[in-house]
């Protein structure tokens, strides 16, 4: 590259001279031009699935443009209000004005209906797009040193994100949300000592208040949104510092990054994507209805419509709910304990706090202490693929079991059979899930191997002088042979007493949980090898 | 700063440790430290691509991307014309519909256009080779982090914090107290009253009648034949000041059953009158209206979490996560015929609480 200065010796057109002296002007007050040298030539390394944060990054501006329109027209009260609007069949009906105002949006204002389907879809995208996101990062080790803190935050915005799901669908208070706030009471009131005072306190007094409505929204708008977008700026900040990680390739090391830089190809590529996915959602939101709280109606107590499914990132947690078998209350000492409501609680806290601590969990295990920024296929770490596949297993039981009435209907089972398979499903399905993934990657590993050192069958086949036929190998270029061969590969732990002469228990329990990780496995080929299996070949 | 490739290609292989400017080399744990493996090829010759080669296709891509900017131009105007032409018109639902599509499909134009036009200028012709950039360690160098040291032991030694046991440790009571008052300031989110005397008790009183959800007209024994179902609130309720909080306790499902096929516990013989029956429309798990009455098994079946009642058997759980019957308001009739409540009911209806039993 040559970068001679030669327009320094042109006369600047009126443009040029605009913005260098534009450019002076604000660098003299800020010294933006170190941050525009740090940031504006780092290279952003390419693959599909690094795209998946981005459409999280991006469906949450959305979510903030869109809601910021909705903000102006929607009325977080919940003062009771005959309707008058234009959607006839609720004329004259009592419901709340938080109710009321959202049908005015939807009929009554221009683009009023299509701004609440933008943001309802966008926060659908947003939710399933982290969920995406966490689980490339997952499966491919991304979250090791140094982004163990960086996952952790990823996780919390993905809390914050159904938080800000569930604080949104709820403030229409219209028939379905009444009634999942009625189901959030509930479960609030299960939880021991403390649960019927914070449902009190919650709602203002007994559900369902006149006050939660109000207290939802500025949760929804304020407090989780700000929380959120300083999550998301740290999040970005150690992005920038970590870099990005990339797949293994040729050229491709531990101590590089490769990709395109900021300035002009990657900014251009993830400017447009924005988009892109803004206009995508636009487009479904144009064309597909999102939660028509007009045919629910306005909260009442008394009546619920069969089928009831809350968004479907909620689904998992209402699916806990469902699969408690029969019975689990009991009172003890007076008081009563909910099991079929603390047990849900309990299980599915101890399930997001394993994925929330995973990384350190397999540092410890593995007592790696360097830096990796090369992201493994899934295959070459089969134990950590397995238990993903295990955990992704027990999130989809569970959230089938959130429309078991459904999947009863539909499928013309009895409910009680869909409850009693999936209650087996989520004990047995992980297992199972867990040692077919495992017993894929690790036969994965091996073709991989025999590629690597016989060739990959090229489909050619030959007749030999003699009459036999054989299939012809062909040997990978050096580029094809180095994405099969360069990995981690890591082995099981051996116990050795310390210096005073013990085998602590955290020793003793880290070997075994050590063994389990890495007990089966395939190393990568060696050089040796490859030069060995060339002389059999030649 | 990235550099073109090629120089600093392939010079360490994946899996080292990263430089660490004189750090102490980090411990690899169990990984296997390879000695022999297969050494990285460094980068594939650059393949240019059709734009590089060929002006004429360079400049057909150019007027493509400009066409995708010229057509978000056009997008965005029909958009604008889309929000006055199909104007919402109260009462017509399709006018509602036309409107979000038009305006919608206008919107998606104007962002789609800008989008793939940038990712497509970006792909096919801006610079179109990988650039590298080195990583450093994450790790502050040993410069750098003795200075922080050093600002630490300075700030130490100068406020005397770690020295002056007695200052230090007030001042983290101190801020360990001070955020009590916001905590308690929160008391007041909800009424004075005690939650579990509220919970205790519903709208319902002797003698007050049975009536239709939600007009409120009174119900006769006579209107129910049997296996007919009535959804019913407390006479007054709609005129009362709380009517949704006390909608959510007092909500009743009416049935009528034959009197022989009700098995009754003792104590509640005369809860029910000639087969008719009032059973709380709450869930005992977390509260939905146990909405679904099948009338030839006679189970209720609640719809959000699948418990099943029985109500011949005093709505028995039958299935599910709930664990205790809803609870019976007893019944009987006044002089005129009408059904009336003999009393509230007599245990907290709804989901289980803490204090339930006390």
């Amino acid at each position: 590259m040559t970068t001679t200065p030669t327009q320094d010796a042109q006369p600047k057109t009126r443009g040029q001279r605009f913005t260098g002296a534009a450019a002076n002007y604000i660098d003299e007050r800020t010294s933006i031009s170190g941050l525009v040298k740090e940031v504006g030539r780092k290279i952003f390394p390419d693959h599909w699935s690094f795209m998946l944060g981005e459409v999280a990054l991006y469906s949450f501006i959305v979510i903030l443009l869109s809601g910021t329109f909705l903000t102006f027209f929607f009325e977080a009260s919940m003062v009771e209000v005959h309707y008058e609007g234009s959607y006839a069949p609720l004329k004259g009906i009592e419901m709340s004005a938080a109710m009321a105002s959202t049908l005015d949006i939807s009929f009554d204002i221009r683009g009023g209906l299509l701004m609440r389907q933008i943001h309802h879809w966008a926060a659908l995208l947003f939710v399933a797009s982290i969920g995406l996101h966490m689980l490339r990062v997952y499966f491919t080790g991304a979250f090791r040193k140094p982004r163990e803190i960086n996952w952790f935050i990823g996780f919390v915005l993905f809390v914050l994100a159904m938080a800000e799901g569930f604080t949104g669908y709820s403030l229409p208070d219209d028939l379905l949300s009444g009634n999942g706030l009625r189901i959030i009471d509930g479960m609030v009131k299960g939880i021991p000592v403390i649960g019927t005072w914070i449902s009190y306190l919650l709602f203002g007094g007994e559900f369902p208040g006149v006050d939660i409505v109000s207290r939802l929204y500025i949760l929804h708008i304020m407090l989780l949104p700000a929380i959120i977008i300083a999550a998301i700026g740290i999040h970005m900040l150690l992005l920038v510092i970590n870099k990005h990680t990339q797949f293994a390739g040729p050229g491709r090391t531990n101590d590089n990054v490769v990709g395109s830089p900021v300035m002009p190809g990657f900014a251009a590529k993830a400017g447009g994507f924005f988009f892109i996915i803004f206009g995508v959602i636009t487009l479904i939101a144009s064309t597909f209805s999102i939660n028509p709280v007009w045919v629910y109606g306005p909260y009442d107590p008394s009546p619920v419509s069969a089928g009831t499914q809350p968004d479907w990132y909620i689904g998992f947690a209402d699916g806990a709910l469902r699969l408690v078998p029969p019975g689990w209350e009991t009172e003890w000492f007076g008081f009563t304990w909910s099991f079929n409501i603390i047990a849900p609680l309990v299980i599915l806290g101890l399930f997001i706090a394993i994925v929330a601590f995973y990384p350190f969990i397999e540092a410890w295990v593995t007592g790696d202490k360097r830096e990796h920024h090369i992201a493994d296929r899934p295959r070459n770490a089969p134990t950590r693929t397995a238990i993903g596949a295990a955990g992704v297993t027990f999130y989809a039981v569970l959230w089938a079991a959130a429309s078991s009435d459904l999947i009863a209907t539909h499928f013309k089972l009895s409910i009680e059979g869909v409850i009693h398979s999936c209650q087996a499903l989520l004990i047995f399905g992980p297992i199972i899930a867990y040692f077919i993934t495992k017993r894929v990657c690790l036969g994965l590993q091996k073709k991989d191997r025999e590629i690597a050192l016989h060739g990959y069958e090229s489909g050619r086949i030959v007749r030999l002088p003699h009459g036999e036929y054989i299939e012809v190998h062909e040997q990978l270029d050096d580029y094809e042979l180095w994405k099969l061969v360069s990995y981690e590969d890591y082995k099981p732990l051996m116990v050795r007493p310390d210096a005073q002469g013990r085998i602590t228990i955290g020793q003793r329990l880290r070997a075994s949980v050590s063994r389990w990780f890495f007990e089966d496995r395939i190393a990568p080929v060696s050089q040796k090898e490859i030069e060995q299996s060339k002389d059999e070949h030649h | 700063m990235a550099d073109d490739h090629g120089d600093t290609a392939g010079s360490t292989a994946a899996g080292k440790d990263v430089e660490q400017h004189g750090a102490p080399a980090h411990s690899a744990g169990t990984a296997v430290v390879a000695t022999d493996e297969v050494p990285n090829p460094g980068f594939p010759p650059h393949r240019p691509r059709v734009t590089d080669l060929d002006p004429k296709v360079d400049k057909q891509q150019e007027r493509r991307v400009s066409t995708m900017f010229l057509l978000s131009i056009v997008g965005s105007v029909l958009a604008v014309v889309a929000y006055f032409v199909f104007p919402i018109e109260p009462g017509n639902m399709q006018s509602v519909r036309n409107n979000t599509l038009f305006l919608g499909l206008g919107i998606t134009l104007g962002l789609l256009g800008i989008g793939i036009g940038a990712v497509h200028w970006s792909k096919a012709l801006m610079q179109g080779h990988d650039l590298v950039e080195q990583r450093h360690g994450t790790r502050g160098s040993e410069e750098t982090r003795a200075k922080a040291v050093e600002v630490f032991t300075l700030g130490n030694k100068d406020s005397g914090f770690g020295r002056r046991t007695l200052l230090r440790r007030s001042l983290i009571g101190a801020l360990v107290v001070t955020p009590l008052p916001a905590i308690v300031l929160f008391r007041d989110l909800a009424p004075a009253d005690n939650p579990v005397t509220l919970l205790k008790h519903t709208f319902w009183e002797e003698g007050m009648r049975l009536t239709r959800d939600p007009s409120g007209t009174p119900i006769k024994a006579s209107d129910l034949t049997i296996g007919s179902a009535f959804q019913v609130i407390p006479e007054g309720l709609n005129d009362s000041e709380h009517r949704i909080e006390e909608k959510a306790k007092a909500s009743v499902l009416l049935v009528r059953l034959k009197p022989e096929d009700l098995e009754v516990s003792e104590g509640r013989e005369d809860w029910n009158y000639d087969g008719i029956v009032a059973y709380s429309k709450i869930c005992t798990h977390v509260g939905c209206p146990v909405a679904l009455y099948e009338q030839q098994t006679h189970h209720l079946l609640c719809p959000c979490h699948q418990s099943q009642f029985d109500i011949k058997r005093e709505a028995a759980v039958i299935f599910g996560p709930a664990k205790r019957p809803l609870p019976q308001l007893p019944i009987t009739v006044d002089s005129e015929g009408y059904l009336i409540a003999k009393s509230d009911f007599t245990e907290p209806i709804g989901p289980s609480f803490w204090e339930r039993k006390l």
